[in-house]
């Protein structure tokens, strides 16, 4: 929401003057099932074809919500020769990568993926499909961009075949889900996924939206897009207590979670509120070893997008001293609409270090990039 | 009446049983109960024997955890000085599925408390439990009552059917504006949903915690529905709801009703601003940790001191001993928790007092 005009890609938006940047939330974008068929068996070609992939909502196609502009996309993002904004390797470069100095860019590809298909081998195939198409159209062809293993989360067991099958190539730096599961996350039958990227010593990102078929609120459907895009914080809130409560982070201790896409600035109440009734309850759940906040604050990072600002802004100083400076990673959204600009997504002035460590250092870090 | 004790604005009577309604139930309900042998209809959001449900020390042998006036009495009332405490009765009704069976189960609820709870000691208010499966006869329930001073506000579960700004439950809130009643939204559920928005938990710890997460949710649906533009003198009190996920969540919303206003134009001012005018919480549980440096630095976040109303959530276990405000707030702002906001909040309480 930061962008406050057209980016002059041309000219490169002086970028001597910014620092190296990390972004951890770049978002390549397939124009269609088409776009993946190279890497589809026929069969799936024609089931596509014929019957589409069916989706726990109510349309066959795109989102339950109508978004607040095309594709939820910057109006300036869209190449000019056709296809959809986040397709075109070229415009992502010099619009993106080049002009904000990006250093490292995590793609995470949220449409015609696969994610939370109701047909379990259909969701398997495209997501393999999506992988092979994030090396062949970006990774390969620029070294600052990495990829996350899609996975069809809704079935652990071939989560897990599609990260091992992945997890050998370093195009790769991440597992990717979405937020919006069938069942809480920490649930039993996702720990395939969990373990499986564990043991190949890479974080899972779970980035907000999806539709896992439970209304996004608590209390049944909103009437408004902006309530959907709300509700992702609420959700992603309800994925952590899960995980932490179903003894996700005790049984797998070198398990890193990365939460992209929900804001950041909810996480230190929220640790406060599951360690008060953690504390409370713990009979109930005794593999819980520890205080949840010890668990957060060793195995879960947190990109920041849509960064919140506060009036005044100094209270956002005080949240990310609550969660660490160490936790914190930059992420754009490029080429969404609600975009946050590297040289201003911090908003307020911080330490030169600290910057550094919330725009580069951490995520290459966490994610093993030198 | 003066007033000049706290005023404590969550306290749960406990029905002891179902038996205990029968007298109270309207019609032929009171046989319908014998007959079909409702022996109970305890809500799953309150287990009984949790460690939540009461204090240990406030455990009698011979009574149900807020069952019992006199132990009330005894470790609140009397002992914090109460002036005034608002009952919040969490029996339930919500989960019910017929609207005729809610709207009798309210009605005799309502009776019962005024009767055993609210006729037996002059410090005690009530909520109007309503049957919210049909807001109609949900704003009859509010009319009903609403002549007796002493039901002070309409109360709503944080998780219902649909979001709570909904124009379906508009009828509720209209009734409630018209009387001058706060809509008081307490933790619970009807769970015709799942209260995760990816389904049901495992544990109760669970379900305990994603409270907050529904109150994220009817904040945001209150504001952009236009709730507060269609009844501007309407107050909501989100209650045991906790607070300190209130600051970042507007944050949030401002940042979104920004960029997507577009799709609620009415939605005029920013929702903190909005949240500021019509939205209050109540004190327990206090979600934070017991240190008054980071509780005081977080409270320059709330952005006022209106917003936060005295409760001790008895008898559910929230604090030990009488640490029922958390240390170290600051002498002004612990007056207007216990009593300044209140009275503002709930004119009804002032109201009797004159």
């Amino acid at each position: 929401m930061n962008v406050v005009g057209k980016i002059d890609a041309t000219k490169g938006k002086g970028v001597g003057n910014r620092l190296a940047v990390a972004d951890c939330d770049i978002h390549p974008t397939v124009n269609g099932y088409r776009d993946l068929y190279p890497y589809l068996e026929k069969r799936w070609q024609t089931h596509l074809q014929t019957y589409g992939a069916k989706v726990r909502h109510g349309y066959q196609r795109g989102a339950a919500y109508p978004k607040g502009q095309p594709d939820a996309k910057r109006r300036d993002a869209w190449p000019e020769g056709g296809g959809l904004a986040g397709s075109d390797l070229r415009l992502l470069q010099t619009q993106h990568l080049d002009a904000n100095n990006v250093e490292l860019g995590v793609l995470n590809p949220l449409t015609f993926c696969g994610y939370g298909l109701l047909n379990s081998d259909l969701s398997a195939a495209l997501a393999t499909a999506a992988n092979e198409w994030q090396k062949n159209d970006f990774t390969r062809r620029d070294p600052r961009l990495k990829a996350s293993i899609v996975v069809p989360y809704e079935d652990g067991p071939a989560a897990a075949r599609e990260i091992e099958r992945c997890a050998a190539e370093d195009d790769f730096v991440q597992v990717l889900l979405l937020s919006r599961t069938a069942e809480p996350l920490g649930k039993r039958n996702y720990w395939p996924i969990f373990e499986a990227a564990a043991a190949a010593n890479l974080p899972v990102g779970v980035h907000a939206f999806g539709y896992g078929g439970a209304p996004v609120t608590g209390s049944g459907w909103p009437s408004y897009y902006i309530e959907e895009m709300f509700g992702h914080s609420p959700s992603c809130q309800a994925l952590l207590a899960s995980m932490i409560f179903e003894g996700v982070f005790e049984r797998y201790p070198n398990f890193k979670l990365v939460l992209i896409e929900a804001g950041c600035a909810w996480l230190p109440a929220f640790t406060w509120r599951l360690d008060k009734h953690w504390e409370r309850l713990r009979s109930e759940v005794p593999h819980v070893k520890r205080p949840p906040s010890e668990y957060i604050r060793q195995q879960v990072w947190i990109t920041t997008q849509p960064i919140e600002e506060p009036e005044p802004r100094s209270h956002l100083v005080d949240v990310i001293d609550w969660i660490g400076w160490d936790r914190l990673l930059f992420a754009s959204d490029y080429p969404h609409w609600d975009f946050d600009d590297p040289a201003v997504a911090f908003p307020i002035d911080i330490p030169l270090d600290l910057r550094q460590q919330f725009l580069l250092t951490n995520a290459k870090a966490l994610y093993g990039v030198q | 009446m003066t007033l000049d004790g706290p005023i404590d604005c969550d306290i749960h009577p406990i029905v002891p049983s179902s038996e205990a309604l029968l007298p109270y139930l309207p019609g032929h309900w009171a046989e319908v109960v014998v007959q079909r042998g409702i022996t109970d209809l305890d809500s799953a959001s309150y287990p009984q024997s949790t460690p939540l449900a009461s204090r240990p020390d406030w455990r009698s042998d011979h009574a149900r955890p807020g069952a019992d006036l006199t132990l009330l009495q005894a470790h609140a009332l009397d002992r914090w000085g109460l002036s005034a405490a608002i009952c919040n009765c969490v029996y339930g009704v919500w989960p019910v599925f017929s609207a005729d069976m809610a709207a009798a189960f309210s009605h005799g609820l309502n009776a019962w408390i005024a009767a055993e709870w609210l006729d037996r000691d002059p410090r005690l208010r009530s909520s109007i439990i309503v049957p919210l499966q049909s807001p109609q006869l949900a704003a009859e329930e509010i009319d009903r009552w609403a002549g007796d001073k002493r039901f002070v506000q309409v109360l709503l579960p944080v998780f219902a059917d649909m979001p709570l700004g909904n124009r379906y439950y508009w009828p509720i809130f209209e009734a409630a504006a018209r009387h001058g009643l706060p809509v008081g939204i307490h933790a619970g559920s009807t769970y015709r949903n799942p209260v995760t928005p990816s389904g049901w938990p495992s544990y109760y710890v669970e379900d305990y915690v994603a409270q907050s997460q529904g109150f994220h949710s009817q904040l945001a649906s209150l504001i952009c529905e236009g709730t507060f533009v269609k009844f501007p003198e309407l107050k909501v009190v989100f209650i045991e709801s906790g607070f300190t996920w209130m600051p970042s969540a507007l944050w949030r919303l401002n940042k979104y009703w920004q960029g997507l206003r577009m799709e609620v134009p009415w939605v005029d001012r920013s929702p903190s601003e909005i949240a500021r005018e019509h939205i209050r919480l109540t004190l327990q549980p206090v979600d934070a940790p017991p240190d008054p440096e980071l509780l005081n630095r977080f409270m320059t976040h709330m952005e006022s001191e209106d917003m936060l109303l005295f409760s001790s959530d008895y008898p559910h276990w929230q604090f030990d001993r009488d640490e029922v405000v958390p240390p170290g707030l600051s002498p002004s702002l612990l007056r207007k928790i216990q009593y300044d906001n209140p009275r503002a909040t709930y004119s009804r309480l002032t109201e009797r007092a004159q």
